[in-house]
């Protein structure tokens, strides 16, 4: 760490790691519901579980990608944050109205919320992912403005490079597009179109940009590679993102009511969304491959790996299974589309996220090299448990989502089964995602636990170049 | 990569593509919005009960555990098209059906999933029916395959 500032960037990560928790907590809490119907009814229905469970998943990452870019804004600009005292207060800001929110959900019913929080002066709420509040929306628009702010003075006032300007391209974008939770009109199908602006264009568009860029720093810092090297990549890369997945937003608009030529167009660009996910694993692994170093922190250099690979197989191979119209028809709203959402946020976001905190806790706690060999061993323990565990949740879903297809979607009507029936047929399936997810939450206790074993990693003979020298 | 590719070659890839990509779709967006939506949402028929009828819908976050057009959670059935599924089509037998379904909730079977008593009024359950109803009635390419949704 160069620049004390940096070091305002720990509190993000730990924050994001307790929501982390508790968004596993509710997973299982929903897991369960799905197979004992009535569990915790009427405390907590599967509506108010999947809302935490979800809305606990945007904010973690949101504190996850706002504490990578106070960390790396810095050292890449090379100078101090411009405000630590604005990074800390729009922490407490963010993290009480989080909580807040988050207890609203559970110790409020969702309508009484509605009406004490004033959602009939601008509604807002009750859509998948945007349950929040309008105050909260409001809320969340300001925290980001003021750390769009402190970063670009920061940003401007230094070296300008692609790794920042992409990264903070990206975060532009994730703010602008937060503007259209603010529009729900009365017509579902506009309402519709229009929140996928925020959803898809997030996660399919501007978070990549977030993604390559964290990546790409991470591989600078561990490889030694040249940065010249790691930028013309990054630029091919979230080339490849935005081409095809702008008018990849089209793979939503199949059955919502917008014209059949979207059946076309969303069918061939987001046919080629994959793309810039095989890019990332090509990137990391090259990177790693003509490495000048070997960095003491393999732990990092795992999750690097790990983040490349499983986002190119749950966005890009999961989301191609299903994406194309003809299959789509089929599989659109079904268990498939479960399995696809939980390995692309797994692979690509969480994983990035848990990737830069690998690389960056350790050396903000004064541990240059990274954690001692005991620690990441533990750390790579939790890796392999949490990331195997995912993908046999992913493996269940995808088992009960083409069964459900079988059963309720392909006969005729008359012939085919009731969804509830249907949900009974597949139960079995649904009985072992959730032994998935018992085993992905001993993989995040195994994960923290490496937070607490003392000791650094040394300088040592492996070391090719110097693994701290600057890049 | 080769050599004789250079990064400003890729940044500008980048800044052509994402620039030509955005412009294009913007005009889709257009041309989806203003000149085929219209033909396509019965626009016509979208009431204030239909509104009104979308907010209770919304406050009630039914979305948390049904899909609408396929979208919201799966751990429910799907309802853009309950009004042919429960209601044959017929705005009364469908109103009828919802006042019926909505105050029996939750059936407090063991072991079975519940769907909550959200106590709403009478007003409010025909609302609901009324914007499920339009709903049913979106252009939406023939989806979903049959009736079970």
């Amino acid at each position: 760490m160069k620049y004390e500032s940096q070091r305002v960037a720990m509190p993000y990560f730990i924050f994001a790691l307790i929501l982390f928790a508790g968004q596993i907590v509710f997973g299982l809490v929903l897991g369960l519901q799905y197979v004992v119907g009535d569990f915790l009814f009427p405390e907590i229905p599967f509506n108010v579980a999947r809302m935490v469970h979800t809305n606990l998943l945007i904010v973690w990452l949101l504190f996850g990608f706002m504490g990578a870019t106070y960390y790396m804004v810095p050292e890449e600009a090379q100078t101090e944050l411009y405000s630590p005292l604005l990074a800390w207060i729009l922490f407490w800001v963010f993290a009480v109205a989080g909580t807040l929110t988050i207890l609203g959900y559970l110790f409020v019913d969702y309508a009484t919320l509605a009406d004490i929080t004033m959602n009939k002066l601008l509604p807002t709420m009750g859509r998948e992912f945007l349950e929040q509040p309008t105050i909260t929306k409001i809320g969340i628009a300001l925290v980001v403005v003021g750390f769009l702010f402190n970063i670009m003075m920061t940003a401007l006032k230094g070296r300008k490079t692609v790794v920042n300007i992409v990264l903070i391209t990206g975060l532009i974008g994730l703010a602008v597009l937060w503007l259209f939770s603010f529009y729900n009109p009365g017509n579902l199908a506009t309402d519709k179109y229009f929140w996928w602006f925020v959803v898809h264009l997030w996660v399919e568009g501007v978070w990549e940009l977030i993604m390559g860029a964290i990546l790409a720093y991470v591989l600078i810092k561990i490889t030694g590679v040249d940065r010249e090297v790691i930028e013309k990549w990054l630029y091919v890369i979230i080339a490849m993102a935005l081409i095809t997945g702008i008018i990849g937003t089209g793979h939503h608009f199949f059955w919502i009511g917008p014209p059949e030529y979207w059946l076309w167009l969303g069918s061939i660009f987001s046919a080629l969304e994959p793309l810039p996910f095989f890019m990332m694993v090509l990137f990391a692994f090259t990177m790693i491959n003509r490495r000048k170093r070997n960095h003491p922190n393999k732990a990092a250099t795992l999750w690097a790996m790990g983040t490349a690979v499983m986002a190119f197989l749950g966005a890009g191979v999961w989301g191609f299974l299903h994406t194309l119209a003809p299959v789509n028809y089929y599989t659109h709203g079904t268990q498939l589309t479960a399995a696809h959402g939980h390995m692309a946020f797994y692979g690509a976001y969480v994983m990035i996220v848990l990737t830069i905190i690998s690389y960056a806790v350790p050396i903000m706690r004064g541990r240059p090299y990274g954690n001692s060999n005991t620690a990441q061993v533990v750390e790579m323990w939790g890796f392999w448990l949490m990331t195997i565990s995912m993908v046999f949740i992913t493996l269940f879903l995808t088992g009960a989502g083409i069964l459900q297809i079988w059963l309720q979607r392909i006969p005729e009507s008359g012939e085919a089964l009731s969804f509830m029936a249907t949900q009974d047929n597949i139960s079995l399936f649904y009985w072992a995602r959730m032994i998935a997810g018992c085993f992905f939450m001993a993989g995040l206790v195994v994960y923290f636990c490496s937070f607490f074993i003392k000791g650094q990693a040394s300088f040592d003979e492996e070391v090719r170049g110097a693994a701290i020298q600057d890049v | 990569m080769a050599e004789r590719f250079t990064k400003s070659m890729a940044r500008n890839i980048y800044l052509g593509g994402s620039t030509f990509f955005i412009l294009l779709f913007l005009v889709l967006t257009f041309d989806t919005q203003v000149r085929a939506m219209p033909e396509r949402d019965n626009r016509d028929q979208l009431t204030e009960q239909v509104v009104r009828g979308k907010h209770v819908w919304e406050n009630n976050n039914c979305v948390g555990c049904h899909s609408i057009m396929g979208e919201g959670a799966y751990f429910a059935p799907e309802l853009a098209n309950v009004f042919d599924r429960r209601g044959g089509g017929n705005s009364e037998v469908f109103k009828a059906y919802m006042n019926a379904w909505m105050n029996a909730m939750p059936t407090n079977v063991p072991g079975r999933r519940q769907m909550p008593q959200f106590n709403l009024t009478d007003q409010e359950i025909e609302d609901l029916s009324s914007f499920l109803e339009w709903t049913s009635k979106i252009d939406d390419n023939g989806w979903p395959p049959n009736i079970e949704g």
